[in-house]
């Protein structure tokens, strides 16, 4: 006892408390990022949280005011790594909205392409580190080679896997190689049986569907007020998404269903998530066909990979800048950062894995962006977190947290 | 009847008259400035009016100009009414030395992190809101970062030549 007394010297007011304080966080192997909550829990219920965000802030909108348009797209891809061309192509069609650029179809299939494909991966992700919270590690083994080919698909088309500065404004860097519509047709075959299995594995698992019904719930107004987008307001039942309330890329011409959930618990939005990803397998389907449709048409079109109108800001292919004399201008004009920009306020959003990715953009017709502001939909969600875990048990908060997909990278920019 | 960029001018200059003034529409966006005492007063009316329905905050955010005079700093809101599709943009402006602007935490709880964020980054002060403390600096800092008056890089720099590399 006297050792006690002479070692822990806790405040009265401490040990008087009833009440534990837990440091969950900053970094810790249950979060999956670095975000830092203090919980203040009774026995296993959670009483409170307080947040602490910023840990990897890196500056992303002051840097965007300094560079060059080129050079912001690598920023974008760093805000939610897991769904990077989304993130990138969001910005370019920010740019495209500024110059009043309009794409031919074809490229813009090919977008939707693969940002479907980038959709995929993201929720493949998310409902996997679900299920690994949940205790079931064999999600992840299912799926992690079918996302791994997706990456391969990025390669293919771009050349990096993660961080992709995907597609350049007005179009692709280059046409996707022969290698990679291959590899496409691959996922699009094989892809449904593994997802199947997971399902199987997960959605009527009566452990998993314990852990999770009824866990982390939200409802849709509370949802809206606090500004939900993506999965995760589709989970509370609100069925507004992006690529149908303000299509953009040619959304328009496809068929999918916006699925959405009642409860806005952690098993609806897993489920919210694996419905998405059969959609947007659909919509992957969809947009090969009439991709291929186009070509059969006029097969001039199968060199088409950006809009012609934007050659002056689109870096022309190598060969080019060798042997010609416009593309050699552009190219340096375009790599010192010269294009010519009007000036202008333009909003553009598309839908990213998370929500809704909103891009605010003023140019004073310089060379960099006089203001440029990303709206990242972790950000603004993540704030609901302490309302969400309130009142459930401390594992319930977990899983919450990561069916919310928060994303560190941009929740912090 | 489908809402439009039209009607929602008409009912905000029936409500405000013309104390919201430069009205444009880049890019297809409804935009107007409103002056910083009336931006929780036209928030709220967009939020309740039952043919309005602004209930969602998109966006808001702050934007420095270093050079007007009086108005250095801007807060832009972005409101969507998702049952119309119908997008707007409000913008307000203070001046550095006061930057005090009604907070619109009550309406929207998603405001406050924004707020924190607009505050952290530009130091406008949003007067009624809960907790306005930094939130991705430390709190130990002493400026506002975004604001334009600091250079990303170091400025008193004499081996970078700006103007050859088209940043002067």
């Amino acid at each position: 006892m006297s050792e006690y007394n002479q070692n822990i010297q806790l405040s009265d007011e401490s040990l008087a408390k009833q009440t534990t304080t837990l440091n969950l966080g900053p970094t810790h192997p249950a979060t999956h990022g670095i975000f830092e909550n203090i919980l203040e829990i009774d026995g296993e219920k959670v009483m409170s949280a307080k947040q602490t965000v910023g840990y990897i802030h890196r500056a992303f909108e002051k840097i965007a005011e300094r560079r060059p348009y080129y050079q912001v797209t690598p920023l974008t891809d760093r805000l939610n790594y897991c769904s990077a061309p989304i993130n990138n192509m969001g910005w370019h069609m920010t740019i495209e909205k500024l110059l009043g650029l309009k794409l031919p179809k074809r490229v813009d299939y090919m977008r939707v392409l693969i940002m479907e494909l980038s959709r995929i991966s993201d929720h493949l992700i998310c409902n996997s580190v679900v299920a690994v919270d949940t205790g079931a590690l064999t999600g992840f083994t299912y799926v992690f080679q079918w996302r791994e080919l997706i990456y391969e698909i990025y390669e293919e088309i771009c050349g990096s896997r993660l961080t992709t500065n995907i597609g350049r404004v007005g179009g692709f860097e280059r046409n996707f190689s022969d290698v990679a519509w291959q590899k496409i047709d691959k996922f699009i075959e094989g892809f449904p049986k593994v997802m199947k299995e997971f399902e199987d594995l997960l959605t009527r698992n009566r452990i998993f569907m314990d852990r999770c019904i009824g866990a982390g719930p939200i409802s849709a107004e509370r949802a809206l007020n606090y500004g939900f987008t993506g999965p995760n307001l589709r989970a509370a039942g609100v069925d507004y998404d992006v690529r149908v309330a303000s299509p953009y890329s040619s959304y328009e011409d496809f068929d999918f269903k916006i699925p959405t959930g009642t409860t806005g618990d952690v098993y609806d939005r897993y489920l919210v998530r694996n419905m998405e990803i059969w959609e947007s397998l659909s919509i992957v389907k969809q947009a090969v066909e009439k991709i291929r449709q186009i070509e059969k048409e006029d097969p001039a079109q199968k060199e088409v990979f950006y809009a012609p109108e934007s050659d002056k800001y689109h870096l022309p292919p190598k060969q080019d800048v060798y042997t010609k004399m416009e593309a050699l201008i552009y190219h340096f004009k375009i790599v010192m950062g010269e294009i010519e920009v009007p000036q202008g306020e333009v909003y553009h959003s598309v839908e990213g894995g998370n929500g809704e990715v909103g891009y605010y953009l003023i140019s004073d017709g310089g060379r960099c962006a006089y203001r440029l502001h990303f709206r990242r939909p972790c950000f603004i969600y993540y704030q609901a977190f302490p309302e969400i875990i309130k009142d459930g048990l401390l594992s319930d908060a977990i899983i919450a947290l990561s069916s919310l997909n928060v994303i560190a990278g941009e929740l912090d920019a | 009847m489908a809402l439009t960029n039209e009607i929602v001018k008409n009912r905000l200059t029936e409500q405000f008259g013309d104390q919201l003034t430069g009205w444009e529409e880049p890019y297809g966006m409804l935009t107007c400035t409103m002056p910083a005492r009336l931006n929780r007063q036209v928030l709220q009316f967009l939020h309740d009016d039952e043919q309005l329905r602004f209930r969602f905050l998109t966006d808001l955010t702050g934007v420095h100009f270093p050079d007007r005079k009086g108005e250095e700093l801007s807060v832009v809101y972005h409101l969507h009414n998702m049952m119309d599709g119908i997008r707007l943009r409000l913008k307000t402006y203070v001046p550095i030395e006061k930057p005090d602007v009604f907070s619109v935490t009550e309406l929207y709880s998603a405001a406050n992190w924004m707020e924190r964020e607009t505050y952290d980054f530009f130091g406008v002060n949003f007067v009624g809101h809960p907790d306005l403390r930094r939130i991705l600096n430390v709190d130990e800092m002493e400026h506002f970062p975004m604001r334009k008056e600091f250079p990303l890089e170091d400025p008193t720099r004499t081996d970078k030549d700006d103007e050859m590399f088209g940043r002067g």
